[in-house]
């Protein structure tokens, strides 16, 4: 049992009135890869952000190795280990590349993760230490919110849209980094429009329909036919 | 839900009595006492006032903490026309307001372009200005003021009786006619973009209101209006100085205390403030500072716990609206956290969901 | 001479004004909103170094030791027991709250301490003073004031551009929500920028009571100060701040050559007339 880092159980998640989450449950083991896959507005990022207290609004239960967390704030998440690298990037604009990286490990969490490390793992981004981060191109504009999560030594990773309006080939590029990513054991959840490609580096998948989950499994056990119809709702 | 129709059992009810109170109140000189007359009139001035700074605040989201220059500014009108002019008093009210509505055009020039929260700053050094500026003017006595001579009085009516009634009843139709004006312009089509500049100005744009335009009607509006007031209350006082002229504390402190205790951006809300802080004075007037002190501390947790205040309150406990112009503002204190974000697209009324709906859809 | 004099003791004002000025620029900076009390939270820092003075005998600048933590530990507490209550998109509330704070604040100072002006005795560094030029004269006080505005100006760039808590208050402004999840509580973020405002506030209120009398209610003046400051200078720039709070000095030393009762009145008009031909300021932040 204590292999499992992250179980939520009839997980409701609310904007105002509305509600985008309608009981959802997933189990997440230590080292796993899970693709979250769904339409536009199907509740991926509304998940993430549940998870990582960014939705206060929520009823259910989400327990992190073994606390609940449910009812913690985002800064306090944190903390126990969850980093979320959220849709659009999100850095911050009068910050340098080097203070968004920094300010990623404000939590000091202990690991092998450190400045030096993500310059190694993004050596761009080593030139460009100080500029400021809004200056870069999008793909580095993702290194860095990918670095400024690894700075607190998550033990799971938490990506929203990898690839969202980048190049081909540096999405390539970002994929071939993915295992040197989550090495270590990490365990992450990614969240991808490109669903052939999350489905080939993840270990399980989630598919989400207007805020139920529609199909939940192996990639490979699964046909093409039966994924879009998850997808679409068809 | 809320209503659809605006009409409500009780809102016939309240129009009816409101038509019996404002008789009964237009009666005031046969039956009142000299005291309770000017009394009455002083409540009738903070009503015109308090309602004026909601619309201009609660509604507009011009958050002006420098009204008291139109008021000094109306009251320096009146003397100037009697004293130089030697005309009738009561011809300075509409002459305050056409002489105040240019000139407060040009400072909304320079004041809109400061931000929402440095508006309120950048009011105040307008009021400030006209302080220093009309304490420069010997001949309208400095810094010292002046009293209107008893001879252009008498202009007005010749028995202090009718002047007193006279100025009563001008006070009496400011009073009500402020709160009828805002009213009517609440329910016609600049409420609703009044509505919708108030809760998002992108929204806003997008259902094509000009912002600047309705906002700039607004104040303008509001300047002549509350120069009017100003006019009428030196007329009451029959003395004027720079620094009574443009008090902050008496002519915009006061008037805040009052709107956001009774419930900001709300019609009903002004009214109950008002009256609320007469009846307070009653017991409290001659601490003197210490009321001071009261009615801030009642605004600040009026503010905090109840932001829509005291009508807001008993409006959504009990669903009530005696004024019901369809769409009224929601305020909500948002926790520190998200920035309301997340608080952006709770709809409690249809306005708000229009404009949520806008918003999703630019 | 006489104007070549009032100008540099324009100058030397100005240094005041921009004490009054970086505390409202770093709130607003960091949580967009503008404190009305403000001024009358300066006064309220003079009148608790009056007091100490009075029980301990305490040079003025000595006492600042212990007004400004109590200052601080204040901004911090009013922060997060009830600013931060207020934020959010709507600027009404905080707005109404610093206002009604405002008017507790002096009238609480007129029961406390009377509406009598009262002044700060710093002894020998309050007359001495020694000749620039002919005709020209620089007061130790009015230099110290100065110098001390340019040195609080560069602590808090140095604050604001190389430390972490500097970095905590760009992100928290940049984006609150982003911000959490680096693990930073807002509020706190908040309240240390309110604690660090108050410290300042503190610097200008104790040197605004050794430099001139002050009484309960000269708060709202010196918020406009500093807020004309704030704009002339250009939102969001320190050292734009401290030469706004020169220029305001200059002009009013300019008005006060002309005429004793244009003093005031010449200080807002080159506000106004910046706004109207620069309403950005004159050394804005470059846009982002
Ligand atoms: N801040 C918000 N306020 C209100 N509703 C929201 C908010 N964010 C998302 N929603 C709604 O919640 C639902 C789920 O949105 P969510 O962003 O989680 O979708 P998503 O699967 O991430 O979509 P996308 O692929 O477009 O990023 C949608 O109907 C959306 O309109
Ligand atoms: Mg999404």
């Amino acid at each position: 049992m204590s292999d499992v880092l992250l179980e939520i159980r009839d997980l409701d998640a609310f904007y105002g009135d509305a509600q985008a989450l309608f009981l959802l449950s997933l189990a997440l083991k230590r080292g796993e890869m899970l693709a979250l896959i769904g339409a536009n507005g199907a509740g991926k990022s509304t998940l993430l952000k549940s998870i990582a207290g960014l939705v206060a609004n929520k009823r259910g239960e989400i327990k992190f190795q073994g606390r609940s967390i449910v009812r913690r704030h985002a800064f306090e998440i944190v903390a126990e280990g969850i980093a979320l690298v959220p849709e659009g990037r999100k850095l911050f604009t009068s910050l340098s590349v080097e203070e968004n990286l920094r300010l990623g490990g404000k939590v000091r969490r202990s690991g092998n993760w450190s400045l030096d490390a993500i310059y190694e793992l993004f050596p761009v981004l080593k030139d460009k230490r100080n500029v400021p981060a809004t200056l870069l191109s999008g793909g580095q504009q993702q290194m860095v919110a990918i670095g400024r999560a690894l700075m607190s030594n998550p033990e799971l990773l938490l990506i929203d849209e990898l690839s969202l309006g980048l190049a081909p080939l540096v999405i390539k590029d970002i994929y071939d980094l993915l295992p040197k990513i989550v090495q270590n054991g990490l365990s992450a959840i990614l969240v991808e429009q490109d669903v052939t490609r999350a489905l080939r580096v993840a270990s399980r998948f989630m598919c989400i329909l207007e805020g139920r989950v529609s199909l939940e499994g192996k990639p490979a056990d699964f046909s093409r036919d039966q994924v879009t119809a998850a997808y679409f709702g068809t | 839900m809320q209503e659809v129709t605006r009409a409500t059992a009780a809102s016939r009810f309240a129009l009816a009595s409101a038509i019996v109170l404002v008789m009964v109140l237009a009666a005031a000189p046969y039956w009142g006492s000299t005291a309770s007359l000017r009394l009455l009139g002083e409540i009738m001035v903070y009503l015109a006032l308090a309602s004026l700074w909601n619309l201009l605040a609660g509604f507009t989201g011009l958050v002006s903490i420098g009204q008291q220059a139109y008021v000094g500014f109306g009251g320096y009108m009146l003397f100037t026309i009697c004293i130089s002019l030697g005309w009738n008093p009561l011809y300075a009210i509409p002459i305050a307001a056409l002489v105040a509505a240019p000139i407060s055009a040009l400072v909304a020039v320079l004041v809109f372009r400061l931000n929402g929260a440095y508006f309120a700053i950048g009011t105040w050094v307008v009021a400030e200005v006209f302080r220093l500026g009309f304490a420069q003017m010997s001949s309208l006595g400095g810094g010292s003021g002046l009293s209107l001579p008893i001879t252009v009085m008498r202009e007005m009516a010749s028995t202090k009786a009718e002047r007193e009634a006279l100025i009563y009843w001008a006070a009496l139709l400011l009073g009500t006619g402020s709160i009828t004006i805002v009213y009517l312009l609440l329910r016609s089509r600049i409420g609703l973009a009044l509505t919708a500049i108030r809760d998002s100005e992108v929204a806003s744009s997008s259902l094509g209101v000009s912002i600047t335009r309705v906002k700039l009607l607004v104040y303008v509006a509001v300047a002549a209006a509350t120069a009017m007031v100003g006019a009428l209350v030196f007329m009451q006082k029959l003395r004027i100085a720079p620094n009574a002229a443009f008090s902050v504390t008496d002519w915009t402190a006061f008037v805040i205390f009052m709107v956001v205790i009774g419930g900001i951006g709300t019609i009903e809300g002004p009214i109950i403030g008002t009256l609320l802080y007469f009846v307070l004075r009653q017991f409290l007037a001659d601490f003197g500072s210490i009321y001071l002190i009261v009615l801030g501390g009642l605004a600040i947790l009026v503010m905090m716990v109840a932001p829509q205040g005291i009508w807001g309150f008993v409006a959504n406990r009990w669903g009530l609206s005696l004024f019901p112009v369809g769409y009224r503002v929601k305020l909500q204190a948002m926790p520190a956290y998200n920035n309301g974000k997340e608080n952006e697209y709770v709809g409690r009324n249809q306005a708000h969901r229009d404009v949520a709906a806008a918003r999703r859809n630019r | 001479m006489d104007w070549v004099n009032g100008i540099v003791q324009g100058v030397l004002v100005g240094g005041l004004f921009a004490l009054f000025a970086t505390g409202l620029s770093l709130i607003f900076g960091v949580m967009r909103i503008v404190n009305i009390a403000h001024g009358d939270m300066i006064i309220a820092c003079a009148y608790l170094a009056f007091t100490i003075i009075q029980l301990s005998g305490l040079h003025p600048l000595v006492s600042l030791l212990i007004v400004i933590p109590i200052a601080s530990l204040v901004g911090y507490l009013l922060q997060t027991a009830i600013l931060n209550r207020t934020l959010g998109k709507d600027i009404l509330p905080p707005l109404l709250v610093t206002f009604g704070l405002s008017i507790i604040v002096q009238n609480g100072l007129l029961e406390v301490y009377s509406a009598d002006s009262r002044r700060l005795a710093a002894g020998p560094i309050e007359t001495g003073s020694f000749p620039l030029a002919r005709g020209i004269d620089i007061g130790y006080l009015p230099l110290l004031t100065f110098l001390t505005a340019v040195v609080v100006v560069a602590g808090l760039q140095f604050v604001f551009y190389r430390t972490e808590i500097g970095r905590s208050f760009r992100a928290v402004s940049d984006d609150p929500e982003t911000s959490q999840l680096m693990g930073l509580d807002n509020r706190k973020v908040y309240g240390l920028a309110m604690a660090l405002c108050l410290a300042v506030v503190a610097i200008a209120g104790v040197f605004l009571a050794t430099r001139s009398n002050f009484d309960p209610f000269m708060g709202p003046s010196r918020l406009i100060f500093g807020f004309e400051a704030v704009i002339i200078g250009g939102l969001g720039n320190l050292w734009g701040t401290l030469v706004g709070g020169v220029i305001l000095g200059v002009a009013q030393a300019i008005g006060a050559q002309i005429d004793p009762g244009w003093q005031l009145l010449a200080g807002h008009i080159a506000f106004l007339v910046i706004l109207a031909i620069r309403p950005e300021g004159l050394f804005p932040r470059g846009a982002r």
